[in-house]
């Protein structure tokens, strides 16, 4: 918007969209500027050159341009993508040796590098959001519809307990707590899921309720610990979440092979499988895993917006995180709200939980049950700028990657854990926008705020 | 400032001394103006350029690394390395430095000494020893004695006078009478960000307070006589600990009845914020009462004592005021939220609030770009009318309002002055606590001043301002021995200056 003479009649929808987006960032309602940006960025490629009036076009880059915060997301993507690029040609021994005579036959090395990346990448899309050859197999009547939605199926498996976990972090985030305590969280909420799905004789309905509201107790007395810690002697949230962690981690361990609880007919730490009447539904038919956990993911997210935005509850919350003396001098009990906080973001990591094994991912207790869902959640929660649509989307993408992930592996032999890789690319990316705008030469200083908005926790 | 010169700044809370020494400093940049040493301009871009330039600071508040000793923290932003690339610090040398510097100008301290065990005295001496360690010719203080006890200051005053016979400058920033007059050479006396006047140790206290104070600047707050109604506020022997538990509020009585504006003044510091807090149930209150038209509030959460019809506008708005990343409308419901029209039980209203924010900007005339504006973008003023407007807008038993109008422009401030007193005209009782002696006698009806946690004394708004002014020092037209303890170091330190404690006794006879 440097030098142009009538910035409104120029751009009436962009401009709005940026600078909503400016004055976002702690307030609540980002996911409608989220939105209202998300239209803009397919038109942006083709775009760039045709100016039918200078100023229209030349605004609407400058717009785009600006390190705002959807720009610095998308830039990031496409940053950790081409890192991971690099990663995957230099663990490519045969690719690898190509480059040893670059000067002579230069093509060789591109040719097999581009090879190799683009159907690795090709396999992430295919194994996550759509496979093509599917699709023709099902028009030729080769495979079933099951298989066209397979991909979609198995992101929204993985998506389901991050999205929860995503939420828990970002909660407390925005109440000013930073609650790493989402993995212990999660733990307790999957033991006590597990143990209310194959110790209660209950009927069907009735008892997955029980066991899915047992995972939201147990997280929330893991919650409820830390936080009253905090609020009545000031112990700090992020060091006696993380020690809850290994009090949660192992207490699973030990009690997978107690008797009652262990498998009877098996020797290895495996606790009995829950009963099929307390198990999430599974949406599209056995052959695929997609259950109702993304659904409660979908309606959790809604509730959580709500509370933040629409309650009496989720202004005390935003108030004590953005000031805790104003809040107090307002007359807001900050200890009782601290309690709130990691009370609420222990329900929602114990849903989390619950998904890992009322879902289809497991069906009984193993120590690796909860896998990494707590962590991956406060990757999330940062990537969806701690607003719950935000988290959402975030989820979504990650377990995109997982699912994608599966098939890059078994078919284009990259190891699995390149997608870890890249997840963390991406938020290593998202956490240092000003990394991201000198990379990009991105104008405007928007992206400086993010920082304070990530690093406030602490 | 001529070398070797002892140079005393006297302005009240608030008058630019502490701005103007941080530009020389060179923590802020001067907006315009330019600053000459040795008759040439200097362009500083941060302390390290003042520091080149042989300008030090002691700073109000130590610039220091508790768990560090003296040593380290000397050597630390100019440390010496040795062993090439490995860089291990060289804290011999800095020790040696440490001691050397100590010694020429005899100021023990242990280098090897950790910071936080050190009494406050010796912490600024360790602040002073890391200034000269530095070759500074010009030293700035600020405010080097507003943390010190009797005994500590005089010290002080006796260092100041051996770094000035060893040719220091010294830039002395104080509102303390009898140190200036103890100790300066020249006094430059600032108001409002304006050098009003230059005067020599010689001049009378008196004849300073008048400078610093300023006789001629008058907000006059039009105002018809109050009518004093039943007592809504009573405070009793209340005793309250500020954050370091030390004693803030020691023994204190008040009354403030309906309808009177009761105006607290006094300098900062003297236990008025432990006060408000403590009546606001932010405080622990250790002893004593607080009751509001009879009832017990002593004890009270926050949140009661707001519904009990107590309005506050706190001392400083961007911490215990405002939410800065909060709108303006979510801000003007900030302690009502949770009532109707506001909040049905867990639900917010948001078209209530937008409607009843759209209302609270045109009645209080806020100036912003829309309701929906972050409040952290509006101006000072603006901010403080968006505080002003929260807490008059529900029915009010009792208005406290600290610094009212601080950081406020003209405007602003005869607007948030005629909101109070027409709060006090519809019967609201309302307690004033201001450092701005201005502001106290425009709005009050009766000027309680405080003095180290207690009142000194009650006086009407029409007493001479030299008088308030005294009380504010601590000189109580009765207790003269209150004021013997407290002028203690001035006078000892004076004993080789003879005007300052001539002119101190002058005083006390004229009290």
């Amino acid at each position: 918007m440097s030098n142009d003479p009538t910035p409104q009649s120029g751009s009436p929808d962009k401009e709005p969209a940026s600078e909503a987006q400016a004055a976002q960032n702690a307030l609540g309602n980002t996911e409608r500027a989220e939105l209202a940006t998300e239209p803009n960025t397919p038109a942006s490629k083709p775009e760039p050159q045709q100016e039918p009036r200078p100023s229209l076009g030349r605004l609407f880059i400058d717009n785009l341009w600006a390190a705002n915060t959807f720009t610095v997301t998308l830039l990031s993507l496409v940053l950790a993508i081409v890192v991971g690029a690099v990663l995957m040609i230099i663990s490519d021994p045969a690719v690898l040796s190509t480059y040893s005579y670059i000067t002579s036959r230069p093509s060789d090395a591109i040719n097999s590098s581009w090879t190799l990346v683009s159907e690795a990448y090709a396999n992430l899309f295919k194994g996550s959001i759509f496979d093509p050859e599917a699709f023709a197999g099902w028009l030729d009547g080769t495979n079933s519809w099951q298989a066209v939605l397979a991909p979609i199926s198995e992101t929204l498996t993985y998506a389901a307990p991050l999205v929860f976990t995503g939420l828990s972090v970002a909660l407390a985030f925005r109440g000013g707590l930073f609650n790493i305590g989402a993995q212990g969280q999660a733990t307790i909420g999957v033991i006590m899921a597990a143990l209310a799905g194959f110790l209660l004789p209950l009927p069907p309905g009735l008892h997955l309720l029980v066991a899915v509201l047992a995972g939201a107790l147990g997280g929330a007395i893991w919650g409820f610990i830390p936080g009253i810690l905090k609020a009545r002697a000031g112990a700090h949230e992020v060091i006696n979440t993380i020690m809850l962690n290994y009090v949660a981690t192992y207490f699973l361990t030990w009690l997978i092979v107690q008797n009652g609880v262990q498998d009877p007919n098996r020797t290895d730490a495996i606790s009995r499988a829950v009963d099929t009447s307390a198990q999430l539904p599974r949406l599209l038919g056995d052959n695929l895993r997609v259950h109702a956990g993304i659904l409660l993911a979908v309606l959790a997210t809604w509730a959580v917006a709500w509370l933040l935005n629409r309650s009496t509850l989720g202004f005390e919350l935003r108030a004590v995180g953005a000031n805790p003396d104003a809040a107090r001098t307002a007359g807001i009990s900050v200890t009782r709200t601290y309690i709130l906080i990691m009370v609420f973001a222990g329900i929602l990591a114990g849903l989390g939980g619950s998904n890992m094994v009322l879902g289809s991912t497991a069906s009984a207790l193993t120590p690796l049950v909860v896998a990494q869902i707590g962590f991956d959640g406060i990757l999330v929660a940062l990537l969806g700028r701690v607003k719950p649509w935000g988290v959402l989307l975030a989820a979504l993408l990650f377990g995109a990657l997982q699912a994608g992930g599966n098939r890059m592996q078994s078919y284009s032999g990259i190891s699995l854990e390149l997608v870890t890789v890249l997840q963390a690319l991406i938020v290593i990316f998202i956490a240092a926008p000003a990394l991201v705008k000198a990379i990009f030469q991105l104008r405007a200083a928007r992206a400086a705020r993010l920082q304070t908005s990530l690093a406030k926790g602490w | 400032m001529e070398p070797g010169e002892i140079h005393a700044l006297l302005g009240e809370n608030g008058a630019g001394k502490s701005t103007l020494m941080n530009v020389l400093y060179g923590l802020y940049q001067p907006d315009e103006g330019e600053i000459l040493v040795d008759g040439k301009p200097l362009k500083l871009k941060g302390p390290s350029d003042a520091i080149g330039a042989g300008i030090g600071m002691v700073h109000q508040h130590f610039m220091l690394v508790p768990v560090f000793t003296v040593a380290e923290n000397i050597m630390l932003g100019a440390e010496q390395v040795k062993g090439g690339i490995a860089g291990f610090l060289d804290r011999r040398r800095a020790r040696r430095e440490v001691t050397e510097v100590s010694e020429r100008y005899n100021l023990q301290v242990d280098p090897d000494a950790v910071i936080e065990d050190l009494p406050v005295g010796i912490q600024q001496r360790v602040e002073i020893v890391k200034a000269l360690t530095r070759d500074v010719d010009l030293l700035i203080l600020d405010e080097p004695t507003a943390v010190l006890t009797p005994q500590e200051t005089e010290e002080l005053l006796t260092v100041m006078r051996s770094l000035k016979a060893a040719g220091k400058s010294i830039v002395f920033i104080t509102h303390k009478l009898g140190e200036v007059k103890a100790i300066a050479d020249r006094i430059t006396v600032i108001r409002r960000g304006k050098t009003v006047g230059t005067a020599s140790p010689e001049a009378s206290r008196d004849e300073l307070a008048a400078l610093m104070v300023g006789r001629n600047v008058r907000l006059t707050v039009d105002k018809s006589p109050a009518t004093p109604g039943e007592p809504v506020l009573e405070v009793a022997g209340l005793v309250v600990d500020d954050d370091r538990q030390i004693r803030a509020v020691d023994g204190m009585d008040l009354t403030v009845r309906a309808g009177e504006v009761l105006g607290v003044a006094g300098v900062q510091g003297n236990g008025q914020t432990e006060l408000i807090e403590a009546i606001m149930g932010l405080r622990p209150v250790l002893a004593g009462t607080v009751s509001l038209i009879g009832d017990r509030i002593d004890g009270w959460t926050t949140k009661k004592v707001l519904r009990a019809g107590v309005g506050y506008v706190p001392e400083d708005r961007s911490v215990d005021g405002l939410v800065k990343e909060f709108s303006v409308a979510e801000n003007l419901v900030l302690d009502i939220y949770d009532r109707p029209p506001f909040g049905a039980g867990l639900a917010l209203k948001p078209d209530a609030i937008a409607t009843s924010a759209k209302e609270r900007i045109e009645q209080f005339d806020v100036r912003t770009s829309s309701a929906d504006a972050p409040v952290g973008t509006l101006s000072g003023g603006n901010q403080q009318k968006v505080i002003v407007a929260r807490e008059l807008s529900r029915p009010l038993k009792l208005l406290i309002a600290a610094q009212p109008t601080r950081g406020v422009d003209v405007g602003s401030i005869e607007f948030i002055h005629s909101q109070i007193i027409h709060e006090r005209d519809v019967g609201t009782a309302v307690m004033v606590v201001s450092s701005e002696l201005d502001e106290v006698i425009g709005l009050a009806d009766r000027i309680a001043v405080m003095y180290r946690g207690r009142i000194i004394g009650i006086v009407g708004p029409d007493t001479p301002r030299e008088e308030i002014g005294l009380l504010m020092a601590g000189i109580s037209p009765d207790a003269a021995h209150e004021r013997s303890t407290d002028a203690a170091p001035a006078d000892g330190a004076a004993t080789d200056g003879s005007p300052a404690s001539d002119a101190g006794s002058a005083n006390e006879d004229e009290a």
